[in-house]
């Protein structure tokens, strides 16, 4: 049978009592994304002050340099990972796009070409991840796993196991040049253009708002009218997209198209994301939360090498933020349901109503 | 012969199962005030009553799901106190449920035996003797399922055959059915019926729980009826009467329970003609005029949901066509419905209806999120707004806006599931249960508003399994059986036994 | 109620007709069938352009490579079949790879079966912790494991730094054990199969095996009907450890060099070998025979590809259509068997 009882989530069943208000400027001030924003903040006030040439315009620009990719390749997996899907192909389209451009470039294309064509190959991948899973309806998890070694294998296709640099000199310069005196990378300019994109496409558009009731209930975005298989189709198609432009930014900072570029950041993207408070199980997360993970990590793992601290610790780094930032809340919500129950039981029950209570306990 | 304080023994001896007075309270809700059901050996039990009388409160805690927090629990005479499903099993109960729960992967034989396989050679467990004794299960029972098979794609009634066989080898006691029949077919009733009847010949006890009379009086051999969380009566079969049993069950007058007030019938606004979905309902033809609640009726299972679904387009439909106010709605798609003037409110409010961990203004402006946005962009106030002018409406308070709709009551989370459909101002409201699990005020509020909106010139197509809302409220009754429309009654000629008898329409030619 | 059912070993004998039917009919319902006849007709194409592909060296160089990806995979499928999955595995690998050449180095002269040992319960270890984030806080494993992944390449990092140990840091014996063959079958492949043989056995033929299927079928209903869930789902991650350690301890028998990045990236070989062999990605069915094989097929592609003078460069992109293959058919089935569904069932997509 198909059909499977689901737990119910834990609030709710017993929700009669006066619920805890509060205003919404404090709610906003308390949320899971101003938290990771305070994290964020007091990391660098702390790196700023104990660590020696961290506070420097050259911190900002290599910091955000080495950032760029999983921040860029972040901003649509928040979007899947919302509507309770997930993408583990986007580095292998990274390294595919990559591939592409070297061997394109190599063959005598005109740059403008060939960046055309690599990024409408990352539109097309996105586009096959989108089919399967979306229309055709197979499970996201298992697809990507297939795409992310079927990707990976063309760019190996495609280039074997040659390295091309000999791009123009004047671009791959403009792809790690300075705004002004600020350190800031020029290229972030397009980056911020991507981050806003998605962050109002995601918060202040009808899609985005179908998207989170996509993530909680199926049925329940249906019944308003959303159509699913659409939304998760282009939702794939602008990962693929972005993750090609990814992939053009790392063989031109790079200067370097091989085909194993950007291999493994796709477990990076996710680690940045959960980090940044989106649900594994959907419905929940936001875009500025997910910039503040990403930038955390970053911000860690440089501060941790201008700390001298061995550079093969930071992934360690890495790991334990991404369990604590998901085992925590479970132990908060424990705790939380915990007190709750003693506050029921010390409640004296009022005898105002009937026995029409479905309490809705997974019943076998 | 009527036992209003039920003895704890009477001439068949000790009871099998005996619970008296059992209470069990969620918060301030009380979901069962006076739990009361004996059952003797040898004996096929009804429990009858309207949703919500709490029966399915009183099987959990039989089941070892609940514990209740009042009562006395006897099983053959002594005390018990279940902490756990495994406890009520060991204890010789076995519940099986409308839709029973097998594990769709493995094989028939398995979940017969998960967790206590026969073993044979080194302690590994002897697949050829769990298949013999599997068959063994089988051939009793009369049924032969194939024990290699998976049990994925077994019909319900097939389920529900291997859960009894499981209770068998688990050697049960105490049998108890709850609302088994609701999806089977008139063939799947006899047989079902005919293991019950040779389950009691050897001695078991089965409690039988079903919204069926002709199944009940033709099966059970003693009936208790619950009202409102308490126990009623109990009656020899033989001496009852369907309209005492019903009158007992209802408790109060129904006409005056929740008065739809008189509109104006206008105009067709939807008309849905020869609606059909293979395998699920066909022939289905009705109107619903503007000022109007229609009540589309029968059991659970009877393909109501579905017929509303496939209007509404969320599900598919073969044949047939669904028009609204003239014109022709395409079908499966949800979004052309909505434009058009349709709303629903689903009947699981915390799966369908309602984001839960949304707050109520976003769960309101989640159907106005295409209207509310000026060139493609939202703004929180604007949102807030909509949502605080519906809100207001329904009177749900101001400073739930921000507030998660889980942490709402289920009455106050039912009004935000209404504001969201009525801020589409709909033509058509389609309404699903719209009363199930909630409290007594908010429900007459609900009605009230049903009505009004009737006498606003909506039309209404109201879902709902409990009889006294359907008679209150319907101006016509559409009774469904089987996936067709068995009757269409007018107001006056509503009455429960009409209802009813339509409802359960093929069972006596079955039985 | 009268009729009690007593297990007994043995019991009469059911129509010997009827058992022949059901051999038939389960064999063409093997989840493993695919997999199995893929494996078949890539090793006769490849052999017949190729004779040199069935040489015994060529079945041994086939063999060896499968083997250690066949350990992780039947581990990987154990903890798959309860609805997890376990990405840590590279790392543990990695790990308990390392571990074995400084147990060499630090006790020259250690028995080769302690080493083994050794390394078994340090991977059982590393599960262990997997399990227990999983079970107790009830996080997703994909967001559990994913972390360890990184947490113990880590430590392997902090631990390796720059140091690598090279084959002759370790005694012959030991290095021995993955080029002497018995029959033509290389030692170490032999322990692989005598696992996968024992694995299958007590997810087969164990209560507790079976269990394991039943909470990857329905996690909620285990719960319901006492299964204990919480220690299961802690078993397989603990079994996937040991078997991730005792393929480390392989992994510095076969290769020359172990050094802090041993095993990057192993994690999605093997979670598509366990996929492409038949396992469900979200548990309930398939097998870890199916896995082994799935572990098989991958690895022979690379080989059959050289054989054939296909370019190597396209292995990858091979694994990755079977992969999606594997899906599609899983996909057809099921489609197959909700059509002969009584009831048709309209709420999903």
């Amino acid at each position: 049978m198909s059909e499977t009882v689901t737990a119910p989530p834990p609030t709710g069943t017993i929700s009669a009592l006066a619920p805890k208000k509060r205003s919404r400027a404090a709610r906003l001030l308390l949320g899971r994304d101003a938290i990771m924003i305070y994290a964020l903040l007091v990391f660098v006030l702390y790196a700023c002050i104990s660590i020696p040439r961290f506070a420097s315009p050259v911190t900002v620009g290599f910091l955000l340099l080495d950032v760029i990719p999983v921040l860029l390749i972040a901003m649509p997996m928040t979007l899947v990972i919302i509507t309770g899907e997930i993408d583990l192909s986007v580095a292998s389209i990274a390294g595919l796009t990559s591939a592409l451009m070297g061997v394109l470039w190599q063959a005598g294309l005109d740059m403008p070409l060939v960046l055309a064509i690599s990024v409408a190959a990352g539109v097309v991948a996105g586009a096959f991840n989108g089919f399967l899973i979306a229309v055709v309806g197979l499970p996201s998890l298992a697809v990507t796993i297939g795409t992310l070694a079927l990707f990976r294998g063309l760019a190996l296709v495609v280039i074997g196991d040659n390295a091309v640099a000999n791009f123009p000199p004047d671009l791959t310069a403009f792809f790690t040049s300075k705004i002004g005196g600020t350190g800031i990378p020029t290229v972030m300019i397009g980056v911020l253009i991507v981050m806003v994109f998605f962050g109002v496409l995601l918060h202040f558009t009808p899609f985005g708002r179908g998207l989170y009731a996509l993530g909680y209930s199926k049925e329940a975005a249906r019944f308003v009218g959303i159509k699913v298989a659409r939304s998760k189709f282009w939702l794939y198609v602008a990962t693929g997209s972005v993750s090609a432009l990814a992939g053009v930014y790392w063989t031109l900072r790079y200067s370097s198209a091989r085909s194993d570029n950007a291999s493994g950041l796709e477990l990076a993207v996710i680690a940045a994301v959960l980090l940044g408070g989106v649900s594994i199980f959907g419905g929940k997360g936001s875009i500025p939360g997910v910039i503040a993970g990403v930038l955390l990590i970053g911000t860690i793992n440089y501060a941790l090498r201008l700390g001298r601290v061995s550079d093969v610790v930071l992934i360690i780094v890495t790991g334990t933020l991404l369990i604590l930032s998901v085992v925590t809340p479970s132990i908060f919500a424990s705790v939380r349901r915990w007190q709750h129950d003693r506050q029921v039981r010390n409640s004296l029950p009022q005898v105002t109503t009937s026995g029409s209570t479905r309490a809705e306990h997974p019943a076998h | 012969m009527t036992l209003d304080q039920a003895p704890a023994t009477d001439a068949r001896g000790p009871f099998a199962l005996s619970l008296q007075g059992a209470a069990k309270t969620f918060g301030p809700v009380i979901a069962l005030a006076d739990g009361t059901v004996q059952l003797a050996a040898g004996e096929i039990h009804a429990l009858v009553g309207e949703n919500g009388a709490g029966k399915s409160t009183l099987v959990k805690i039989l089941a070892g799901l609940y514990h209740p927090d009042a009562g006395e629990f006897l099983v053959d005479g002594e005390a018990v106190a279940f902490r756990s499903v495994a406890d009520s099993k060991a204890a010789g109960i076995s519940v099986i449920y409308q839709e029973p729960t097998l594990f769709p992967d493995l094989t028939v034989a398995e979940n017969i035996f998960i967790g206590r396989q026969p073993k044979g050679r080194a302690g590994l467990i002897s697949r050829t003797a769990m298949r013999r004794q599997a068959r063994e299960l089988f051939a009793t029972l009369g049924v032969p399922i194939d024990p290699d098979r998976v049990a994925e794609g077994l019909s319900i009634a097939d389920q529900q055959i291997i859960e009894i066989a499981k209770a068998i080898s688990l050697d049960a006691r105490v049998l108890i059915m709850d609302e088994p029949t609701a999806a089977l077919s008139g063939i799947e009733v006899e047989r079902l019926f005919a293991v019950a009847r040779s389950l009691r010949d050897r001695g078991a006890a089965i409690l039988f729980i079903s919204h069926r009379f002709d199944e009940v009086f033709a099966l059970c051999d003693r009936i208790t009826v619950m009202r409102d969380g308490r126990y009623i009566a109990t009656h020899e079969t033989s001496g009852a009467t369907v309209e005492q049993i019903v009158r007992e069950m209802v408790g109060r007058d129904i006409a005056t329970l929740f008065p739809k007030e008189d509109a104006d019938i206008g105009d067709v606004v939807l008309s849905v003609v020869g609606l059909g979905r293979a395998g699920v309902f066909s022939d289905i033809d009705f109107d619903v005029r503007s000022g109007e609640i229609v009540a589309l009726s029968g059991l659970v299972g009877a393909g109501r949901t579905e017929v509303a679904r496939a209007v509404f387009g969320i599900d598919a439909y073969d044949r047939g066509t669904v028009t609204l106010l003239g014109s022709r709605l395409k079908p499966r798609d949800p979004q052309a419905a909505i434009n058009a003037g349709i709303g629903f409110v689903p009947e699981d409010r915390r799966k369908q209806g309602l984001v839960m961990d949304l707050t109520v203004a976003r769960n309101t402006a989640l159907t106005l999120r295409n209207s509310l946005a000026r060139f493609g962009i939202i703004s929180g106030a604007r949102e807030r707004e909509a949502s605080e002018k519906w809100s207001n409406l329904l009177q749900v308070k101001a400073g739930y806006q921000d507030l998660p709709v889980s942490t709402l009551s289920g009455g106050n989370q039912q009004k935000v599931v209404l504001a969201k459909w009525l801020a589409t101002e709909p033509k058509l409201l389609i309404v699903d249960e719209p009363t199930r699990g909630i409290d007594v005020g908010t429900k007459s509020a609900v009605h009230k508003l049903l009505s009004d909106l009737a006498g606003r010139g909506i039309a209404i197509l109201m879902i709902s399994s409990e009889l006294p809302e359907v008679l209150g409220m319907a101006d016509r009754v559409l009774v469904m059986h089987e996936g067709r429309i068995t009757a269409r009654l007018d107001r006056a000629d509503a009455t429960p036994e009409a209802v009813m008898h339509a409802a359960t329409a093929s069972m006596e030619g079955a039985l | 109620m009268t009729t009690t059912v007593q297990p007994t070993g043995s019991g009469t004998p059911t129509p010997a007709a009827s058992e022949k039917r059901n051999i038939i009919g389960s064999v063409m319902h093997l989840r493993e069938l695919p997999v199995i006849l893929a494996l078949v007709a890539l090793v006769l194409v490849t052999w017949a352009i190729n004779p040199l592909f069935l040489s015994p060296q060529g079945v041994k160089d086939m063999l060896l490579n499968a083997t250690i990806v066949m350990i992780l995979a039947v581990g990987q499928a154990i903890v798959i079949i309860t609805r997890n999955v376990d990405l840590s595995v590279g790392s543990i690998l990695g790990l308990v790879a390392f571990g074995t050449g400084t147990l060499f180095v630090s006790f020259p002269g250690i028995p080769i079966v302690a080493v083994f040992i050794l390394g078994m319960v340090f991977g059982a270890l590393l599960g262990a912790v997997n399990g227990l984030l999983v079970t107790l806080a009830k996080v997703p494993a994909l967001v559990i494991t994913l972390g360890t992944l990184y947490i113990y390449r880590g430590l392997n990092n902090a631990w390796a730094g720059g140091t690598q140990y090279f084959a002759d840091d370790r005694p012959e014996a030991f290095g021995n054990l993955s080029v002497d063959t018995v029959l033509g079958f290389p030692l170490i492949t032999l322990m692989a199969v005598f696992v996968v043989v024992i694995v299958a056995i007590f997810m087969a033929g164990a209560r507790s095996g079976r269990d394991l299927y039943a909470i990857g079928s329905d996690p909620d209903a285990a719960r319901v009907f006492g299964i204990p869930v919480t220690k299961r789902v802690l078993l397989a991650f603990v079994a996937n450890g040991v078997l991730a350690g005792l393929a480390g301890v392989l992994y510095t028998s076969r290769f020359n060099s172990v050094g802090a990045t041993t095993g990057t990236g192993l994690e999605l070989d093997v979670v598509a070998a366990a996929v492409v062999g038949g396992v469900a990605i979200f548990g309930g069915s398939g097998s870890v025979v199916g896995a082994a094989f799935g572990a098989l097929l991958l690895t022979t592609i690379t080989g059959a590809l050289t054989a054939v003078r296909v370019d190597k460069f396209w292995q990858q992109a091979i694994v990755g259509v079977l992969i999606l293959a594997s899906i599609v058919i899983d996909r057809i089935a099921s489609v197959r068997t909700a059509r002969r569904l009584r009831v048709s069932e309209a709420r999903d997509v």
